[in-house]
């Protein structure tokens, strides 16, 4: 009854490839981004912010490269993590090395040189298919995390091996660094996973995220078509880390502030983003942030739960219980939602559109 | 010109001047390989059979090592805490398929990879809820001191240890091969649906190939347990097999032996001799890199089967 696109004429071109071409989706998407700029930073606590909001977006950020390299160039890494270091320590080195610059341009250039090495890392790609690929990719995780530590270029030579983001202003206002406040950098966080989801929908209708989908779905008829497989699978995996890459510098400088090496940027990092694509849903933008959000909100809300109901159990005994919750839970939405949230999404649009007479 | 010189001639004039030494560091390599090749053989057996990318090998390892341990700190003498933990394993591979394989059948191989990244959480909470996280020491009899044989220093425990591995292999291949399960398992290996056509019972092949990768972790873990304690980053060992299974192929079980063979003793050569010039620590990613180049020429392993593609 409410949702439905009855009635809705397109009397262009331009009105029918548009991004959301019903009107309820329109508004939609315009009420969420509302809701986020105007009514989010003054309700929400610091708590909330800190340990919720910004890591799901900069977790949407990762999940959105992620998806974009599995879901639609079909392309298995196990490297997002490594990836997503390397992106937090460029944009260190370019904080410390250029005080001046704007810091939307650092978290550019850290994602440039990200796709770079994303680029030399999916050079096998073009030999290697697979789950092959997926243990070769492994090799960018640990080389990189190696040189994280070892190598100290990375962190200027400070013993402790640890980086701290020093702290920058945006407008006259201080965004990076402990002191900045949570408000102000979810809101750079938003606005530049707004920016960059929009900029990853339009890619994927484009041309080359139509030939990503044809390499994806067989790639020697794509080739036979022809699609140039080694072009196509490069820029997967270019956009790709550079998505990536932003999405670590966006952690480390709003919401990590200081980080070490190879604990930070684990191969934990790596299978939580890519349990976000899978649980949100294959190929689709949506389900990137569905399934942040998802893995995002378990362990907190594991963490606060016994107290909530008022049971004391020893930290290590909880920590445990946890991992073993959160495994089962993925288990259980693997089986029910092989799909993931973009499916179940889907299919309430569909209910809703026959509701309230479905027959 | 002397980075030069410290790379590619240095070590090897080392090696030439300490042959004792150079040989005493390949027998170690070995030694370790087999060790990979143990847990990596798990992995195959289930790869073979189901078509699943087991990621959870590793976490099985640590389980079966929890298990045993907890039993025999508990007074139960090593004999029975072992069949006690196979029994276990045997129960998991049950449980395993009943509620996470049966259910996700026919699905793409990612879920299927995925869920078993969530067992490996799964079980990983549980071994240690169950049993208590701190590192615990295991000891089942086997001697652990070095002796000298033409002077080169050996462990027993390693050569036990391969001893052991060696025995398992050649009693998994007698069973493959000799067995009725065992055709039955690599008709399934083969082909799912010829093998069901011809009326093998696919799901009672899933339980099984999954309690024998169980007992192999349980072994696996007994080895890798003996030697450092039985604690949290044995799990971590899983991340040691993948780059042997890629040298070695998925579904190659001497492939697994002998990537296994091939990563401890290229590990060991570019630890000592290569690692002190680049900082150290080099294990973690080398056999990665080393596993890397292998596939760049051999794009299915060493000993995988042919991928042939077709439109």
């Amino acid at each position: 009854m409410l949702y439905r696109e009855a009635g809705q004429f397109k009397t262009s071109y331009t009105a029918d490839q548009a991004i959301f071409p019903i009107v309820q989706d329109r508004w939609f998407i315009l009420a969420v981004l509302l809701v986020a700029y105007l009514v989010v930073p003054f309700v929400a606590d610091d708590y909330f912010f800190e340990v919720v909001l910004i890591p799901f977006l900069v977790f949407s950020m990762a999940a959105i490269g992620l998806n974009l390299l599995l879901g639609y160039a079909g392309q298995l890494s196990l490297g997002t993590g490594a990836f997503m270091g390397l992106g937090a320590f460029m944009s260190y080195k370019l904080l410390t090395a250029f005080p001046d610059l704007n810091l939307i341009v650092v978290f550019l250039l850290a994602g440039l040189v990200t796709a770079a090495v994303g680029l030399l890392f999916g050079i096998p790609s073009l030999r290697i298919k697979g789950f092959y690929l997926a243990v070769s990719t492994l090799a960018a995780q640990f080389l990189l995390g190696w040189m994280f530590t070892k190598v100290e270029w990375f962190y200027n030579y400070n013993p402790s091996g640890t980086i701290l983001t020093p702290p920058r202003e945006m407008l006259g206002i201080l965004v990076t660094s402990p002191e900045a406040s949570p408000a102000v950098k979810y809101l750079v966080a938003l606005t530049m996973v707004a920016v960059f989801a929009l900029a990853a929908k339009n890619i994927v209708r484009s041309r080359i995220g139509r030939s990503w989908m044809a390499i994806r779905d067989m790639d020697i008829a794509a080739e036979i078509i022809g699609f140039r497989p080694m072009r196509t699978k490069l820029t997967a995996f270019a956009v790709s880390s550079f998505y990536v890459g932003v999405a670590g510098a966006m952690l480390l400088c709003l919401d990590l502030d200081a980080a070490e090496g190879a604990e930070a940027f684990g191969i934990n990092i790596s299978f939580n983003v890519l349990f976000m694509v899978i649980i949100g849903g294959l190929g689709s933008i949506l389900g990137s942030f569905l399934g942040a959000a998802f893995i995002t909100l378990v362990p907190v809300v594991l963490t606060n739960a016994p107290q909530l109901f008022g049971i004391a159990m020893p930290t290590d005994v909880q920590k445990h219980l946890e991992v073993m919750i959160f495994g089962g839970l993925i288990i259980y939405f693997l089986i029910v939602e092989p799909h993931g949230f973009a499916r179940l999404w889907q299919i309430g649009k569909e209910k809703l559109r026959v509701w309230p007479f479905p027959y | 010109m002397e980075l030069l010189h410290a790379f590619f001639i240095a070590p090897f004039v080392e090696m030439w001047e300490f042959p004792v030494f150079f040989v005493e560091v390949i027998i170690n390599g070995l030694l370790t390989g087999v060790m990979y090749s143990l847990v990596a053989l798990g992995f195959v057996l289930i790869f073979k059979a189901s078509g699943v990318f087991n990621f959870s090998q590793g976490v099985m390892v640590l389980f079966a090592a929890l298990t045993l341990v907890g039993l025999m700190e508990r007074g139960v003498p090593v004999w029975l805490a072992m069949i006690l933990t196979m029994m276990v394993m045997v129960a998991l591979a049950f449980a395993v398929e009943r509620l996470m394989l049966r259910p996700l059948v026919n699905q793409e191989h990612i879920i299927l990879f995925m869920a078993t990244i969530g067992l490996t959480y799964f079980l990983e909470g549980f071994g240690e809820t169950l049993w208590g996280s701190n590192v615990k020491p295991l000891d089942v009899g086997i001697p652990t001191d070095s002796f000298d044989f033409h002077g080169v220093l050996l462990n027993k425990f390693d050569l036990y240890a391969a001893g052991i591995g060696a025995v398992l292999v050649a009693g998994l291949a007698i069973f493959f091969h000799k067995t009725p399960i065992g055709r039955a398992l690599r008709a399934v290996a083969d082909d799912h649906q010829a093998a069901m056509s011809v009326g093998i019972p696919l799901k009672t092949i899933w339980i099984i190939v999954w309690s024998v990768a169980g007992i192999v972790a349980m072994v696996a873990g007994i080895m890798w347990g003996g030697k450092s304690g039985v604690q949290f980053s044995l799990s971590l060992i899983a991340l040691k097999a993948l780059p042997v299974l890629i040298l070695g192929g998925f579904t190659s079980v001497p492939g697994a032996i002998i990537g296994g063979l091939i990563i401890g003793v290229g590990e060991k050569i570019a630890e000592i001799y290569w690692g002190p010039l680049v900082g150290g620590a080099i294990e973690n990613w080398f056999a990665y890199v080393l596993a890397l180049c292998f596939l760049l020429f051999r794009p299915q392993g060493l000993f995988g089967e042919r991928i042939i593609e077709r439109v």
